[in-house]
């Protein structure tokens, strides 16, 4: 029986089994084999038990001793020529890779009509009823902004998640939390007085430049976002110009100033964002269960060019910029600090 | 070949700048380059798909004297398309950054062979 | 009109190389922010004001920003003599 056992363990088949399910150097090999040797163990008497015992603890250190050689030659080699060969042959084919992706795009964009024509097959007549029955229908002045908060909002409703899911791994990755009895972690003290360093203390110009600044652009930034349906921007322009003036507001007075404020805090985040992104859902979801559909909101379009007009548009505006701006914030401060 | 690259100056460049985007994705060792590169590339597709819309003598998609003809505005469709890939192009980058910051407060090293390797080496 | 387009376009690929080349870290970031502000002028170049004003507040504004602040987490903003591990 030991004989049959042994005989599978060293063939070729077995070993290549080994192989695949990894690890498995010379000493498992032959440790199997001094387990197949050993007959019939309790014919044999202590002292011959003990003479085998030594004998396979010099068979494991020879075999430990090859295996050490085997590998610190090859280590030496993979250090020495064999990375830079490696590293080389690497380069190489990745810049052959390349300019082959890069010849067969320009073979295929080069079969594209030419640029800027009016009967190029893009503009079909999707485009058409986009234009054509846009403001009467969304009654709103900017067309883009009307298609992708009306005809499209379900895209919107995705990538303003894409947004928040991206802002809680931020949060998930970065944020240092305080002790259980509300004291600082040692982590969080190492990380603020990292932070410090490059920190401009009392910058003088910086502080009163951001006196004149923040509140112009905050302004800008909610006109922005009003405007939406009447002109250029939207929400997330004017969502990213008001996060620029919050980050700006920061950097000039001092993240720990900033902390003292009741508005700058996790609490105020969190409620904001998801009061916002809930309005959002709960207002464009049906189209989970209509296919895509559009139903109608029965809120007045108006006349075109006021304010308050293009239905249920000027909401989700706002919406998605206060959360574009808070998001945007939040990254900044989270790097910075590990916290609000 | 080359004279119908010529007459789509856009779209040519959007792939070159892909192209060295990608690479530069492949080839550099350092995460921030990388990084960089992605941008590159996620900027290159949108030039490509603003480019698609542009109609030679028409101007942008915001009606004015309540001329609602279609032979008086570009096509407004890739447009929409574009600005939503712009914030999702800023999503991304920040979770890659913030991926980034973790990894060098771990391993003190930003290159990618290096981390490879202490990771492999942690495994039990 | 067209020879502006055709010369931006041309200034965003030399930018782009540049980015490529350059070891150290911060000057890779601020050409960064240059293209991103000649990709702005090309947008309006074919006629999206929306996604001028977008990619200037996003791409010039927040992710560079943001690309910074990272470098000054991984203490690479000095540059070349403070740590040899961060260049390239």
């Amino acid at each position: 029986m030991a004989k049959l056992k042994s005989n599978y363990e060293t063939s070729a088949w077995a070993r290549f089994l080994r192989w695949m399910k990894g690890g498995g150097s010379g000493l498992d090999r032959s440790m199997i084999r001094s387990l197949g040797e050993e007959a019939l163990p309790s014919q044999r008497s202590e002292s011959e038990h003990l003479a085998i015992e030594r004998a396979r603890e010099e068979r494991e250190k020879q075999d430990l001793e090859r295996e050490r050689l085997i590998q610190e030659r090859l280590h030496a080699w993979s250090r020495s020529r064999g990375s830079r060969l490696v590293n080389a042959l690497y380069r190489l084919s990745a810049i052959v890779v390349c300019i082959a992706i890069i010849y067969v795009l320009l073979s295929s964009v080069s079969e594209l009509p030419p640029f800027g024509r009016a009967e190029n097959p893009v503009n079909n007549e999707v485009s058409a009823r986009y234009i054509e029955d846009g403001l009467a229908e969304t009654g709103s002045v900017n067309i883009v902004g009307g298609m992708i908060l009306d005809y499209r909002a379900f895209d919107t409703l995705g990538e303003s998640h894409v947004l928040f899911v991206a802002a809680c791994a931020v949060v998930l990755l970065l944020r240092i939390n305080l002790d259980k009895d509300g004291r600082p972690t040692r982590e969080k003290l190492d990380a603020e007085a990292d932070d410090r360093k490059y920190e401009p203390h009392n910058d003088v110009i910086l502080q009163k430049i951001s006196n004149l600044i923040v509140p112009c652009l905050l302004l800008f930034g909610i006109y922005v976002v009003l405007n939406g349906h009447l002109s250029a921007g939207g929400g997330f322009s004017g969502g990213a110009i008001m996060g620029a003036a919050l980050i700006l507001y920061v950097n000039a007075h001092g993240l720990t100033k900033a902390g003292q404020h009741r508005l700058f805090s996790y609490r105020v985040y969190k409620a904001l964002t998801f009061c916002a992104l809930a309005f959002y859902a709960l207002a464009k979801s049906y189209s989970f269960f209509m296919g895509a559909n559009h139903l109608d909101s029965h809120i007045p379009l108006g006349t075109p060019g006021r304010i308050l007009s293009a239905g249920l548009i000027l909401p989700l505006n706002i919406a998605v910029g206060i959360v574009v701006a808070w998001t945007m914030y939040s990254f900044y401060t989270l790097f910075r600090k590990g916290d609000f | 070949m080359l004279e119908n690259l010529l007459q789509t100056p856009y779209e040519t460049a959007s792939i070159i700048l892909f192209g060295i985007g990608f690479t530069s994705l492949m080839l550099q060792k350092n995460m921030i380059k990388k990084i960089v590169g992605f941008n590159m590339m996620d900027s290159a597709i949108y030039l490509f798909l603003a480019a698609k819309g542009y109609i030679d003598g028409r101007k942008a998609p915001i009606v004015v004297n309540g001329v609602t003809s279609v032979e008086a505005y570009i096509n407004p469709i890739p447009s929409g398309l574009v600005l939503t890939g712009i914030v999702v192009s800023v999503s991304v980058t920040s979770l890659m950054l913030a991926l980034t910051v973790r990894l060098y407060r771990r391993y003190h090293t930003l290159d990618i062979d290096e981390i490879t390797a202490l990771a492999r080496k942690e495994e039990p | 009109m067209e020879l502006l387009g055709l010369l931006l376009l041309a200034f965003i690929l030399i930018c782009a190389l540049a980015v490529c080349l350059t070891r150290n870290l911060m000057v890779s970031i601020i050409i960064l922010m240059s293209q991103s502000l000649a990709m702005s002028v090309v947008w309006i170049l074919l006629e999206s004001p929306d996604l001028a004003i977008t990619e200037a507040a996003v791409g010039a504004g927040v992710t560079s920003l943001l690309f910074f602040v990272t470098l000054k987490k991984i203490h690479a903003i000095e540059g070349e003599n403070k740590d040899g591990k961060a260049e390239k």
